[in-house]
């Protein structure tokens, strides 16, 4: 992309500025001052062309201000008493309209070609539909080079613990409320290297592929951006956005992304993870997955109550806490702990029909947990904070409930 | 000038008028209702202030310390909104009100009763908006307040909006209709109040800069009044405007509130402009360089204003052909806006300048307001706003425009003319330190957020990855230090209007032009009764 003498001399010149520099290349690094180049093509040239403008705003910034405060010295009323009267100039007002105005198309010249080139999305290998949720995000794979019938689907959760974010300091009066409440003052633990960036499922994607990403909302709009592939795409109910990355073989690695359109409270907590294979651990892995999707859901039954809580307390921490709290007190959600809801039988069958067709604000949990998922949280839900109901909930259940 | 006539100039005026709260209350001076404006957003600046006190706590570190990432989302809502509508805007229709009329030598504004309801709906729009925030933070964030962003996006805002949106809704109308009613009032009083030989293009720029934005309020304020209202009726009367499951589009959201929201901008900064063009003239003792040409400018600034838009969605999916129109247009805003800042370098070139409050403001103004313009430049081009757009790089961007141009605009607009209002000089040490700590703090404040921003920070979030805690902790410093810094305003307007200061002459800058120096300091309480004769 190099078009224009411009661009050619502020590309040249960085790079001589910064040969001493080197950018992290994991994005969790905290050395970067500017824009990241990332790893596609794409990214590059974004960054080539924001060195460029940076460059030519900054001359003219500079040269601006020089004047100014050149005049602030030397036309000072101490050293130049006397003003000067002149108020026009027609040959240098013409002149600051039309030297800025070319400034402008060398801008707009190579703005365009990275759009357009951006633009086309055509002569993809692998289709991902990326589907925003309050507050997670769900990753399906549509068709890869020949297969259009993958049926690979799965949700990405936040999976750092809320004990290493909430980390209240006061109580009462104004802040803070709501679920953060019971916390104050408790130590918190050390935060992970990936805080707020690391989820339980990461999207894998082939290097050397193009990957073309379709790009929807299930509830409010939300924005699906990796900062090292380059740009951000709306994720939009009742639209379907276009998006595309091709990483480079050579380039695998997990690059991280955030939900980058304000979606409601947990907007910061709905990060994006995308690992990055080769083409034949590709291949493996989508064939493994394809062939778990196909076997039908896990319907083992819970070897005792235990079990069940077990991995019913690991669902409640990823899917529901954020709603209803920690320790099931509520929030935006409806309180558990010690309400007729979650301890009364005749509740039971409604409690599982909530979860699994949801009801209002309550989304339906069926296309985001399997069924055994659902049967440990009900009988977590139901045995936790107090409760002590004893129902113990089997996958089956789950499963023959419509 | 005969004792009997001052006497009876006094006796004149307690005559008319009135005292205490009735003199606020039912005010038609033109003076008074200033006064009351800007005093009302300088209320409002301080309790936008708080809420972003408030926000910067939150990021000081990462983690969630002090609120509720809901009651984050709420400061961030209502912050924004308090600063536009509340601050920015009453704080120049205050100018208006103030300087228009001694300006172009009319009595008073056109439709004094019509001014008095303008600003007295104000107080009552932002009680309504307030109280919810008030109700939030006793009630443990219960009932929410607004929490969707100044821009209340739908879906958000209307299947999503918390209970409150009703009372935002009907807030944003209010302030609406006091700004539309403000708007009239200008170009009225403009086209029909001026003294003979005043003609359009003898008027200062700081009249002409209102009387286009004036335009400005009154062509998209009902295009917000249409948002709202659209979102009132999705919301409780079953319409499906931004909702796609019904056949409407969210995106459409966008567009009608953006096609309000982009000459909103230049609402807010136009005045600006105006100010600026006054107070650098009068400090360099030299014309101002290229009147007709920043007349034009501004009109086309205007104008442009119209087609830009979109450029605020270039990420919601728009064909190509549209994204590079918008793209186009929004980089051709900068060629007048760079003919302003030109005309005012070669206004100071030659001059014979000192640096008073005022111009020490002006001349922040201009670089830093021009700061924000460079970025904003950069965030036109449309591949790479792909990665700016929605990061900090874009709070940066306009919390240079706004908070260093516009805010710092109306600082210098208040230093300038304090002494014509109160007939008090201001406090010279106060309002040097509020200078000299505002503007080393603001760009403690916000400049880091360009780094943050690039860096890949989003905006509105209430917790962040560990790789930005070293800007943020740097940033709320700068954010303390800044809010801190504008109590110091606070004292010297509270001295000035107690009258505590040196007497401030009829002109008080050697330099400065305009009818507003021919009236005595402070400008009696009727001005202007028998006009007078411009040249």
């Amino acid at each position: 992309m190099q078009s224009t003498l411009f661009h050619r001399a502020a590309v040249g010149l960085t790079s001589l500025m910064i040969s001493g520099m080197t950018f992290a290349s994991d994005w969790t690094e905290r050395s970067d001052l500017d824009l990241r180049p990332g790893v596609t093509q794409v990214s590059q040239e974004i960054q080539d062309l924001h060195t460029t403008v940076l460059w030519i705003v900054t001359v003219i910034g500079l040269l601006v201000f020089g004047l100014i405060v050149y005049s602030m010295i030397r036309h000072r009323r101490a050293k130049n008493p006397n003003p000067a009267t002149f108020h026009e100039n027609v040959f240098l007002e013409v002149l600051w309209t039309v030297i800025p105005f070319v400034i402008l198309i060398a801008m707009a010249v190579p703005a365009t070609r990275v759009l357009v080139q951006l633009d086309d999305s055509a002569e993809s290998e692998l289709t991902v539909k990326v589907t925003g949720y309050r507050w997670k995000w769900s990753y399906e794979y549509l068709t890869y080079e020949d297969d259009n019938d993958i049926g690979v689907s799965f949700f990405s959760n936040l999976a750092t613990p809320p004990e290493q974010y909430n980390n209240p300091v006061l109580s009462g009066g104004l802040f803070p409320y709501g679920t953060a409440k019971d916390l104050v003052g408790k130590e918190a633990p050390e935060k992970d290297h990936n805080y707020q960036l690391e989820v339980d499922n990461k999207l894998i994607i082939p290097s050397g592929q193009k990957v073309r990403f379709l790009v929807t909302s299930d509830d409010v709009i939300h924005s699906f951006w990796v900062p090292d592939f380059g740009g951000k795409k709306d994720a939009i109910p009742g639209f379907v956005n276009e998006t595309w990355a091709l990483v480079p073989e050579g380039k695998e690695g997990t690059y991280y992304g955030q939900c980058a359109e304000l979606c409601g409270k947990n907007h910061a907590f709905m990060p994006i993870a995308v690992e990055v294979v080769s083409q034949d651990e590709f291949k493996t892995w989508i064939a493994e997955e394809k062939e778990k999707a196909a076997s039908g859901p896990d319907l083992t039954p819970f070897s005792g109550l235990d079990q069940a809580m077990e991995e019913g307390k690991q669902v409640y921490a990823s899917a529901c806490a954020l709603c209803h709290g920690a320790n099931g007190e509520g929030g935006i959600g409806l309180p558990f702990a010690g309400t007729d809801f979650a301890t009364k039988p005749e509740h039971l069958n409604e409690h599982i029909d909530v979860l699994v067709n949801g009801r209002a604000a309550m989304p339906a949990f069926k296309a985001q947990l399997t069924p055994r998922q659902i049967a440990a949280v009900v009988t977590y839900e139901r045995n936790a904070f107090g409760n002590d109901t004893g129902d113990l909930i089997q996958p089956a259940d789950v499963n023959d409930h419509e | 000038m005969s004792t009997a006539a001052a006497t009876h100039d006094d006796h004149h005026d307690h005559h008319h008028a009135p005292t205490g709260l009735k003199r606020w209350l039912f005010s038609t001076n033109h003076k008074d209702i200033g006064t009351l404006y800007l005093w009302f957003s300088f209320a409002m600046f301080l309790a936008g202030g708080f809420m972003a006190m408030v926000i910067r706590a939150e990021l000081l570190e990462p983690g969630m310390q002090f609120v509720d990432p809901e009651f984050f989302n709420q400061m961030t809502t209502v912050h924004g909104l308090v600063m536009v509508f509340g601050a920015v805007m009453p704080a120049t229709v205050g100018l208006a009100n103030w300087m228009i009329p001694l300006m172009i030598g009319a009595p008073d504004m056109a439709l004094p009763r019509m001014n008095n309801w303008s600003f007295w709906i104000l107080p009552f729009a932002f009680a309504i908006l307030i109280s919810s925030v008030i109700m939030s933070a006793f009630g443990d964030g219960n009932p929410s307040a607004p929490n969707f962003g100044w821009t209340f996006y739908a879906p958000l805002s209307t299947k999503y909006g918390p209970d409150s949106t009703d009372l935002f809704i009907l807030s944003v109308h209010m302030m609406g209709i006091s700004s539309i009613m403000g708007a009239i009032n200008v170009v009225v009083t403009v086209f029909n109040m001026r003294a003979p030989g005043m003609t359009l293009m003898k008027m200062p720029l700081f009249v002409w800069t209102w009387l286009i934005t004036a335009f400005l309020l009154i062509a998209v304020i009902p295009v917000l009044a249409g948002a709202v209202t659209m979102m009132l009726t999705d919301r409780h009367f079953g319409t499906s405007f931004f909702d796609a499951a019904g056949g409407g589009d969210p995106v459409l959201f966008q567009h009608v509130f953006w096609f309000f929201g982009h000459p909103e901008v230049y609402i807010m900064i136009l005045p600006s402009f105006g100010i600026v063009s006054a107070i650098i003239p009068a400090f360099a003792r030299k014309p101002l360089f290229g009147y007709a040409s920043m007349v034009y400018a501004t009109a086309s600034i205007a104008l442009l204003s119209f087609v830009v838009w979109a450029h605020h969605m270039f990420t919601v999916g728009m064909p190509l052909a549209g994204t590079l129109f918008f793209m186009y247009m929004t980089m051709l805003i900068s060629v007048p806006t760079g003919v302003k800042v030109f005309n005012w370098v070669a206004t100071m070139w030659r001059g014979s300048m000192s640096f008073e409050l005022p111009m020490k403001w002006a001349i922040a103004f201009v670089i830093l307001f021009t700061c924000g313009g460079l970025s904003g430049l950069m965030l036109a081009i449309t591949p790479v706003d792909f990665q700016y757009h929605d990061t900090y790089f874009v709070v940066a961007h306009f919390h240079y425009v706004l908070v260093t141009g516009a805010i710092f605009s109306i600082f210098a607009a208040a230093y300038y003319w304090l002494p014509k209002w109160s007939g008090v000089m201001p406090n010279k040490l106060l309002g040097e330190l509020h200078f000299w700590n505002s503007l080393i703090s603001a760009n403690l404040l916000f400049f880091p957020m360009h780094f943050v921003g690039l860096a890949g920070m989003p905006r509105r979030y209430a917790d962040y990855a560990l790789q930005f805690a070293d800007y943020n902790f740097w940033i709320s410093i700068g954010g303390f230090w800044f809010g801190l810094s504008q109590v110091l305003f606070l004292a010297v307007a509270v001295l000035c209007a107690m009258k505590k200061g040196e007497k401030a002459p009829a002109k008080p800058w050697d330099g400065a032009e305009g009818l507003e120096w021919e009236v005595p300091s402070p400008a009696p309480f009727h001005t202007f009764d028998t006009p007078p004769v411009v040249k």
